[in-house]
């Protein structure tokens, strides 16, 4: 009898969290799924209300109007893939190494660097906006995809999420392949990259969405059209197709879609790096 | 075991013979070596695209200096840009509301994601799903995003206000055409934007309370919403303190949807420090001003970070 109580109150404690948590869900999601049957509209449906969420005069048109439109979005696209490919890959590879340094090997000067590293993080882009300018206007790399890909690259955030991870490994890891002859060179590509696949594939996925959604670096370094990413093609767009919704909405569409997808794909990673980045670094 | 003491050298010249000492101190170099030939990269880009920044930065506030003019512009004036702002209208509207939005976004962001976390880990059918849904906002891009929101937003025919007249509010907000409004609606994004992120945080900070505790309490006679209080919130507690260090450092740096959606105004109702030392940088090439003013806001960040970590020993607890 008992049981039955504490069976049923349970049951329906979960079902009435689930309605309100899943109704926030859903306001959540609103402004995606408006973006989206927007996107499929004529003009005139755009501020019908009650909403259509499906619209009644579907239109398949305003995709191939941004694609094919005065704005460049296939090179936009190109240009957004290139930039964040190279970013990701030197993100990588730098951070890795960095954070081995840190993690792994004791070394005259490690931890004051480290604190640097540490108090930097809570200066923000503003303070450096001005002088990067001026050193990527001295060095000759302003206006090039250089100038997005450098910075995207050196990221304190990705050393200290690896670090976190790489100092969990255990000694006797790198001790076995220290008796087997091998330097941390060795050890970092054939030991510590492979156990640390999790973080790797987290700071992949971060950094691809962060680098893909970057607005203020292309924003400042950059000046020719041909050279704009995703984000920063989209607000050119905007200003010269006006006040036509379907077409914003298609493009907005088009310039979230990839990340989506790729978020979709891999949630799992995606959330556990937000973690690692977060609680314990 | 002995392994491990082959980096400690003071052990170890104990029991080895003279040879031995030379080894390892040859092996502290090589480390030494190696240890800074790993940080390299990370610290070439660092020096070049941080610490150099950084100190040209602070130089440079001191100056007054259109970049037009090139070097041969550039005047040393001491403290005159710090003291300028302080009445110039544009700047200390946009301090004020870079205040007002943080005191209204950070608790609002911090109790919803709070409450969504709590709810997800109370389980929940389709947990899966709904956590996807409250995330979704955090990866898509902000521009994408403020477009969007922007169109919501129209005052007279825009879906928010339609909703709004059909459930009898007969004259909703103007949002990002009124001056009252603007700053408000660019709130309500931002929270929208960010609760995914930090639930998520929260969900792994309510993963890491022991379901002992719990169970004493039970024991104890306590009830539910006694062991939200007395064991939930303090255990949270440190995760708490890192959401609230984050959420304001971000909030201090809000810039893209203010960028996109409103350009700062009506007038100055949505300008912030971001936005305004951009544009004094970028579209007036007053960059010793703008340096100066992104100053400010470092300088801001740093006293608020500074003083919650002295505070935190009141309520944080590890």
């Amino acid at each position: 009898m008992n049981d039955q109580v504490t069976g049923v109150r349970p049951a329906m404690l979960k079902l009435l969290l689930t309605v309100v948590l899943g109704a926030f869900g859903v306001a959540m999601v609103l402004p995606f799924l408006w973006m989206l049957s927007t996107s499929f509209k004529v003009p005139i449906d755009v501020f019908n209300y009650p909403i259509e969420w499906i619209p009644k005069n579907f239109n398949w048109n305003n995709y191939s109007r941004v694609w094919n439109g005065s704005q460049p979005f296939d090179l936009y696209y190109f240009n957004s893939v290139k930039v964040t490919i190279i970013t990701v890959l030197g993100t990588v590879i730098i951070c890795s190494a960095a954070a081995y340094g840190f993690a792994r090997i004791q070394f005259k000067g490690r931890d004051a660097v480290f604190f640097i590293f540490l108090a930097t993080l809570m200066i923000p882009d503003q303070v450096t906006l001005v002088p990067r300018f001026i050193i990527f206007n001295y060095l000759g790399i302003y206006d090039t995809h250089a100038a997005l890909i450098l910075p995207g690259m050196f990221t304190a955030f990705g050393v200290f999420l690896l670090r976190q991870f790489y100092v969990g490994i255990p000694e006797d890891f790198s001790e076995a392949a220290k008796i087997e002859g091998a330097g941390h060179f060795q050890t970092w590509i054939r030991i510590i990259v492979p156990l640390s696949k999790p973080s790797l594939v987290s700071l992949v996925i971060l950094s691809f969405t962060w680098n893909w959604n970057e607005f203020v670096n292309p924003l400042v370094f950059l000046a020719s059209k041909e050279l704009y990413t995703i984000p920063l093609g989209l607000t050119n767009f905007i200003d010269e197709s006006g006040t036509d919704y379907t077409l914003m909405m298609a493009a907005a569409v088009s310039s979230i879609l990839p990340v989506i997808l790729l978020f979709l794909a891999c949630q799992k990673w995606f959330i556990e790096g937000v973690v690692s980045s977060g609680v314990k670094g | 075991m002995s392994f491990r003491a082959m980096g400690e050298s003071a052990t170890i010249k104990l029991y080895q013979p003279e040879r031995g000492a030379i080894h390892i101190r040859t092996q502290k170099q090589s480390d030494t070596l190696a240890g800074w030939l790993f940080i390299l990269p990370g610290i070439a880009g660092f020096g070049v695209l941080t610490i150099i920044p950084i100190i040209l930065s602070l130089i440079i506030s001191f100056t007054d200096w259109n970049f037009l003019d090139g070097l041969k512009g550039l005047r040393f004036i001491g403290l005159d840009n710090f003291i300028e702002m302080w009445s110039d209208k544009w700047f200390v509207d946009s301090l004020t509301n870079n205040l007002v939005f943080a005191a209204v976004t950070v608790p609002a962001t911090i109790i919803l994601s709070l409450l969504a976390a709590i709810g997800l880990n109370k389980g929940v059918y389709m947990k899966s799903p709904i956590r996807l849904m409250i995330f979704m906002p955090y990866v898509s891009n902000i521009v994408a995003i403020s477009i969007v929101w922007g169109t919501l937003y129209n005052p007279t025919m825009g879906p928010i206000n339609s909703f709004l007249r059909s459930v009898g509010i007969d004259n909703p907000p103007g949002w990002l055409a009124s001056s009252t409004w603007a700053l408000p609606a660019i709130m309500i994004m931002t929270i929208w934007a960010n609760v995914g992120y930090n639930m998520i945080i929260y969900l792994a900070g309510l993963q890491g309370i022991s379901k002992d505790l719990y169970e004493a309490a039970k024991i104890d006679g306590a009830g539910p919403m006694r062991s939200f209080f007395k064991i939930t919130l303090p255990m949270l507690s440190p995760t708490t303190f890192f959401v609230m260090i984050t959420s304001i450092i971000h909030s201090f740096q809000v810039f893209i949807a203010v960028f996109v959606m409103t350009k700062g105004g009506p007038g100055s109702s949505t300008t912030v420090l971001t936005y305004y030392s951009y544009r004094t940088g970028f579209d007036f090439y007053k960059m010793g001003y703008s340096s100066a003013m992104a100053w400010i806001l470092f300088l801001i960040i740093f006293l608020i970070t500074f003083l919650q970590w002295q505070g935190q020993k009141r309520w944080v607890h590890y």
